[in-house]
């Protein structure tokens, strides 16, 4: 290997280029009050609603009741559905039309209709009739979903002396989230949301504003070669992220006790692969980006499926092969299933190796991609 | 036609470019241009929007690669020395392209560190430059809310931070009032006077005036470069500046006869571009003219730069 002389001094002189830029970045971000703020308000204000509002696991839907037999056994049951806490009995109605009125006028999701002969049903369970019927308004899956978990929901009618319905067939153990609490699943997703929306955001329009500006048409006439730029643009938007990773896991730990059971280098390991993929698309973004809102938009582009497929929301397991093959297109949908094994199940990063070389060969290909795009001259 | 020192030896030439030649598409930019510029001299690329000023720059600097022709700047071939070229020429672009949401003062920090300037060097130079270009009261003040004379001035001090041995500079006052545009050049002969070479676009006459050389540039090609003195007195024409009534209609039938390159109006005279074969003009206008110039006042007068660089575009308007 040739190595020509001085090269000591050049790398130097380079890096000393790489820190103005990461020093320049610093001083303009503080004075971006706006940006600045956004830093630390989107993972906070994200991190709340999502934590508190999304809530897969359903609980006192609002439903009526039609009780034709008005029996201590329609009593019985009503207590017993009562107890589930999947629904909340909130009116009563005499007839059918009532009951159905209700259902279209929007003023409860689905009605438990018990029928007059519901003593006869429930003392000849070998009829196999069905003790009472749910009018469901389907129009809401996850709604519907919670109602048709009710329909095979056992009932000991032991207390009352009546016949018993068979045992259950299986025990159902839950591991990780015995409460079955969606913010488990939730926190260690946003991260990979949060990250995917700041890092391509913030990496895209910081070059694209420059272009905008015009201070590029100055810089490509210093010794300021391209990749010292990039690099020096990288590095304050790599500290955010880890600024942000550590709001997030910290309060998601704090206000919705969702445990930090993985070691904290592998976390930091895991987020830092991930901030460097999400910078080089971010990179790549620039490179096309001619205008601070064309970057927007594709950062958009890239965000949405990320959110939508990358089994932060919806399982990855449910979704069609098509999407699948987009999902695993994403950094985030690795991330996803990387941090939440770091996170909850203590894993490190070589127990997913396919995802940690996925985002490995995303952040050096997409780094090619965007220096061989990002042309120092103006050709 | 050129009066510059072509026998030069080439170590007091800045730029040789020859034959260079750049197109976008089917548009050709900058068509054959031949330049040697000697050290120590301002030189002008006067031309309109559009002429090929800018590209002619960039090819310069080693921004654009040309499609034909070579270039040598300060004894370095382009483009494969483009790199290292950067540390010894300073390029002002037209627009101001400094940090806005910086200081006067973390802007030349800044750009010193980019050149390489060690800490203690820069911390003097920048010293050196705030006293220089007036900028010291407005150290702590941020790009953007400085005037327009002082933007500029700050670009001016960005562009010299490392000393360069040439200067760029794209339209340097095309933003600025005319007594800021005078100090700027004071500040231009000043470099020039330590030895700095500079080349400068611009479309303002009373500025290509100043300069030791000029290029006239349009749609691309060179169409003539001298002193300005000797472009005005090569000139191929005699100025007549005819006043009286009805200047309007004069210069519609003066503009029909072939002996009349150009004919325009400045406030009460129309000036005139008579071919300098015709030996009297005032006489033969008088004469020869379709229209009627008894009655008018008619005088020859010393050309100016924006003659030339009428009859050097193509006249005719």
């Amino acid at each position: 290997m040739c190595i020509p002389r001085g090269n000591g001094r050049l790398r130097m002189s380079s890096l000393s280029r790489i820190a103005a830029i990461t020093f320049k970045e610093f001083r303009q971000l503080s004075r971006d009050r706006l940006t600045f703020g956004m830093v630390v308000m989107i993972p906070l204000i994200q991190l709340l609603l999502f934590g508190f509002a999304i809530n897969t696991n359903i609980r006192n839907i609002e439903v009526g009741l039609l009780d034709e037999a008005a029996s201590s056994a329609s009593r019985f049951i009503v207590d017993a559905v009562r107890a589930t806490q999947v629904v909340n009995f909130t009116e009563a109605y005499h007839s059918p039309q009532e009951a159905e009125a209700a259902i279209t006028a929007g003023r409860v999701r689905a009605v438990l209709v018990l029928p007059r002969d519901l003593e006869q049903r429930a003392a000849n369970p070998a009829s196999r009739l069905p003790l009472g019927q749910w009018i469901v308004d389907a129009s809401d899956n996850i709604v519907s979903s919670a109602l048709l978990g009710l329909r095979n929901m056992p009932l000991d009618f032991k207390a009352q002396g009546s016949a018993r319905l068979p045992a259950p067939t299986f025990e159902v153990a839950l591991y990780f989230n015995p409460e079955r609490r969606t913010p488990v699943n939730i926190v260690p997703g946003l991260l990979a949301v949060i990250l995917t929306m700041t890092m391509i955001l913030f990496t895209s329009t910081a070059i694209v504003r420059e272009k905008e500006r015009g201070n590029l048409e100055l810089l490509i006439t210093t010794p300021l070669r391209s990749f010292e730029l990039m690099l020096g643009k990288i590095v304050p938007y790599i500290l955010i992220g880890l600024v942000q990773m550590t709001i997030i896991l910290t309060l998601g730990h704090v206000v919705f006790a969702v445990p930090i059971n993985g070691a904290p280098l592998q976390i930091v390991g895991a987020t830092l692969l991930f901030i460097a993929a999400s910078l080089t698309l971010g990179l790549i973004i620039s490179t096309i980006a001619k205008a601070q809102l064309q970057a927007m938009q594709m950062t958009v582009f890239v965000l949405l499926p990320s959110i939508l497929l990358s089994g932060f929301l919806f399982p990855y397991e449910g979704m069609p092969r098509g999407a699948q093959w987009i999902a695993e297109a994403l950094p985030a949908t690795h991330f996803v299933r990387m941090i939440r094994g770091v996170v909850l199940r203590d894993a490190s990063l070589g127990d997913v190796p396919e995802d940690t070389l996925f985002l490995i060969g995303f952040t050096l290909i997409g780094l090619l991609i965007a220096t061989l795009k990002f042309r120092k001259s103006l050709d | 036609m050129s009066a510059l020192p072509s026998s030069r030896p080439d170590a007091d030439i800045a730029i040789d470019a020859r034959g260079l030649t750049r197109r976008f598409g089917s548009y050709t930019a900058v068509d054959r241009l031949d330049l040697r510029i000697p050290k120590g001299t301002i030189y002008g690329f006067l031309g309109p929007n559009g002429s090929g000023k800018s590209t002619s720059i960039r090819l310069l600097t080693g921004l654009l690669t040309p499609d034909e022709g070579s270039v040598s700047v300060l004894g370095m071939e382009l483009p494969r020395h483009a790199e290292k070229l950067r540390t010894r020429i300073g390029y002002m672009t037209q627009k101001f392209s400094l940090f806005g949401d910086l200081t006067t003062q973390e802007n030349l920090f800044f750009i010193a560190r980019i050149y390489g300037l060690p800490q203690r060097a820069a911390k003097a130079r920048i010293e050196e430059l705030l006293s220089t270009y007036a900028l010291a009261d407005k150290r702590k003040v941020l790009a953007d809310a400085l005037s327009g004379g002082q933007k500029q001035r700050l670009a001016l001090a960005a562009a010299t931070i490392h000393k360069p041995e040439l200067l760029f500079l794209d339209e340097p006052t095309s933003a600025v009032d005319p007594e800021n545009r005078r100090d700027f050049w004071e500040k231009l002969f000043d470099l020039s006077d330590g030895g700095t070479t500079i080349l400068v676009s611009t479309h303002y006459m009373d500025e290509a005036e100043r300069c030791h050389y000029l290029a006239i540039l349009e749609t691309g090609i060179k169409r003539a470069d001298d002193t300005p003195q000797n472009l005005m007195s090569a000139m191929r024409a005699n100025v007549v500046e005819i006043s009286g009534p009805q200047l309007r209609q004069a210069k519609q039938e003066l503009l029909q006869t072939p002996q009349v390159f150009s004919a325009a109006q400045q406030g009460i005279q129309l000036r005139v571009l008579v071919d300098k074969r015709v030996a009297d003009p005032i006489t033969w206008l008088r004469e020869r003219c379709a229209f009627p110039l008894a009655q008018h006042q008619m005088a020859t007068v010393r050309p100016s730069l924006e003659d030339v660089f009428v009859m050097s575009t193509g006249g005719r308007s």
